[in-house]
């Protein structure tokens, strides 16, 4: 079981799992990191952009893949909508009070997808899912090469938009200083808006990147956010870089403890490392103090 | 003489009306109480959460089965009396199930039927054995399910412990068949009740067939990631992987275990709850040569067919929580009209000596023993070329067998 082989074969495929972490990460980061709150109803929109690219597959014969900008550009305006209509408008100036509008949204968003959908389990079987690539004694499925690959652009692009772009720079001012940030003329509502849209699209993405290797039913999507609130306290609440390293960490800890302690015992690294950065660091490997 | 017109309403008249007014006042409710008072069946099924498909599915057999109860005038020996569903949603939690259990006596329920997972089912049965309410397992394969000594706890179907001996049959003639190709096996299970259990039962029991378990490795509900154990079951180079697992997780094991090129003799699963018509349908080369020891219909029944032609009808699946829970209704309607009335006890001494023929199963006549069923028993099938061949009893054998199956 020591065998290097399988040790390397098991960093990969912690790699490639870590990808998809990374984005589901990511948009949970930057709507933190903008807007201090956690967003419950995020599992509960990735299976929603989960369901939009099954049925753009059975209904129009979209690759997963090409849906990409699609579901990508459809999450953004529905988070933008959603924050615009809903949280925005309801929240009343208190952060808990968006806690309890995503955690409403939450329920309500699984429940109508139960009654639409139903509980069924769905999956898209994509013509290259048997086609792998061999690396010593790793045989990584084309799909999970893919989506990995496309993870990390999507994060590079999403970093240089922050970084070069005048939106980008709002958020971060917004981010930083919210007061002040309205004080220079930057519309802080607006720019909340567009912060929850860009995690929703992330969103997006990772739905289309996850569909070819994984399966959607009204309950899949919160598989992933347990994760993903571990990857953000990891990297630091709010850090983006944070989010790519710690998706990155998470990814290898879960498969190397999965096959050297068991499927079941393997998922106390990440507990562990959970508990570990809110003892030893509590600000995560990125972040700073408030 | 001018006549007098008459313009009100007469004596005679006003007499008469109210005469009829006041027999129709009194005379309804004697109408009313006429009409045998319906019997409260409570249907518990995970209708949400990580398992609301099947219990979805277990819901449509059940009102399927209500209807047609109904259609054919009711519980003939009381006097008609329909039966009415009382829907629970365990939401795949064994506290709500529970919670269901207590709303539904509440309201005067006669028996329960389900609740498709064995820990719900467990702790549910329990709390229906307070109020000495009959509990039919429809589906749940846990045998603590009905070895707790409770008088009001009866299931129709075979348990894991009769599924596992049938499998280890299965397999152990299809290995004599293929030469004792497969010496060594791994078994991937869920790490609730069902797969736990049914994993123990195996790995004790393999030997017996000269297979050994080189490794039990189980997974929780739900798991993301499949492509460790895949890495594991590679490094341990078994002959055959063995499976127990709830749908979703199944059908991820399946396609993980294709797309990570696990060579293996075969794939063989005991209550496989991914194994039906969707999986083999939509991913044919996945489930290619794929073997499950389940509940199966009786293919040769008319009944059978024709309620799949129903269900298929509906836009759903004749998945086995469909056939099992429309039986159990069946079931319990049998014993309403043997017992004559809806008495919890009487219920209860009509269902410990029922004869019920369950004319859907590929079982003999219903015989109870401490709450168990001994007719009822699981097929062998294999999926080839998309569709579900019965490959063993021989009786109702569609196919003959391929193992092993050809290499990748």
């Amino acid at each position: 079981m020591f065998d290097p082989a399988f040790l390397l074969a098991g960093v990969l495929n912690g790699l490639l799992a870590g990808g998809i972490y990374v984005l589901v990460a990511v948009g949970l980061t930057l709507i933190y990191g903008v807007l201090h709150i956690i967003n419950f109803a995020h599992g509960s929109l990735l299976m929603l952009a989960m369901y939009a690219v099954f049925y753009l597959w059975r209904l129009i014969g979209i690759d997963p893949y090409a849906a990409l900008p699609v579901v990508i550009a459809g999450a953004f305006g529905f988070g933008f909508v959603l924050y615009r209509l809903l949280i925005g408008r309801y929240n009343h100036g208190r952060d808990e009070n968006i806690l309890l509008i995503t955690l409403g949204l939450s329920i309500v968003i699984d429940n109508v997808a139960l009654l639409f959908f139903g509980g069924d389990t769905q999956t898209i079987d994509v013509p290259y899912a048997g086609t792998f690539v061999e690396i010593g004694a790793a045989f990584l499925p084309l799909p999970k090469i893919i989506s990995f690959g496309a993870s990390l652009v999507i994060c590079a692009a999403l970093g240089l938009y922050m970084a070069k772009s005048d939106m980008g720079k709002a958020i971060r001012a917004v981010a930083k200083e919210r007061q002040g940030a309205r004080l220079v003329g930057i519309d802080v509502e607006n720019v909340f808006a567009v912060s929850y849209g860009i995690g929703i699209a992330c969103l997006g993405a990772a739905a289309c990147l996850l569909m070819p290797t994984y399966y959607v039913t009204p309950s899949s999507g919160h598989a992933f956010v347990l994760v993903a609130f571990t990857i953000v306290v990891l990297g630091g609440m709010g850090s983006f870089a944070g989010a790519a390293v710690g998706g990155f960490i998470i990814g290898i800890t879960e498969s190397l403890g999965g096959l050297f302690l068991g499927e079941q015992l393997g998922q106390i690294g990440i507990s562990l490392i959970f508990i570990l950065i809110l003892l030893l660091k509590p600000t995560g490997l990125f972040g700073s103090r408030a | 003489m001018t006549k007098q017109r008459k313009t009100g309403v007469s004596r005679r008249t006003f007499i008469a009306g109210g005469t009829a007014l006041a027999t129709g006042a009194i005379g309804a409710p004697a109408v009313v109480r006429a009409q045998p008072a319906a019997v409260k069946v409570g249907m518990i099924h995970p209708v949400t959460g990580f398992v609301a498909y099947n219990g979805q599915q277990s819901r449509l057999g059940g009102t399927m089965a209500i209807e047609d109860v109904n259609k054919a005038g009711g519980i003939k020996s009381m006097g008609g009396a329909k039966l009415e569903a009382l829907l629970g949603d365990s939401q795949s939690k064994v506290e709500v199930g529970v919670s269901e259990v207590e709303k539904m006596n509440e309201q005067g329920v006669a028996a329960y039927i389900g609740c498709f997972q064995s820990p719900v089912g467990i702790a549910a049965s329990q709390a229906a054995a307070k109020y000495g309410t009959p509990f039919l397992v429809d589906v749940g394969a846990s045998d603590l399910l009905m070895s707790r000594g409770l008088k009001n706890v009866f299931r129709l179907k075979p348990g894991f412990g009769v599924c596992v001996d049938d499998g280890i049959a299965s397999l152990a003639a299809l290995n004599k068949a293929a030469n004792g190709v497969a010496k060594t096996a791994v078994i991937v299970h869920e790490s609730g009740e069902f797969g736990t259990g049914t994993a123990k039962l195996l790995a004790g029991k393999l030997p017996s067939i000269g297979i050994a378990a080189k490794e039990l490795i189980a997974h929780d509900n739900p798991t993301r990631n499949f492509d460790n154990i895949a890495l594991r079951i590679r490094s341990l180079a078994p002959d055959i992987v063995m499976m127990s697992n709830y749908g979703n997780e199944y059908m991820l094991l399946a396609r993980t275990l294709y797309q990570q090129k696990v060579n293996v003799a075969g794939f063989f699963s005991i209550l496989g709850g991914g194994f039906n018509y969707k999986f083999v349908k939509e991913m044919p080369d996945v489930s290619q040569y794929m073997m499950d020891v389940n509940h199966w219909y009786n293919p040769k029944s008319p009944q059978a067919q024709a309620l799949k032609k129903r269900v298929e009808a509906t836009g759903a699946l004749f998945t086995f929580e469909v056939y099992l829970t429309y039986t159990n209704v069946m079931l319990l309607a049998d014993a309403l009209e043997h017992a004559g009335s809806a008495d919890k006890e009487k219920l209860i001494a009509a269902l410990a000596v029922s004869t019920f023929k369950a004319e859907l199963m590929p079982y003999g006549p219903t015989k109870f023993v401490n709450g168990q069923n001994q007719g009822g028993r699981p097929a062998t099938m294999q999926s080839l070329k998309g569709e579900i061949e019965v490959i063993a009893p021989e009786e109702f054998a569609s196919a003959k067998a391929v193992f092993p199956k050809p290499k990748l």
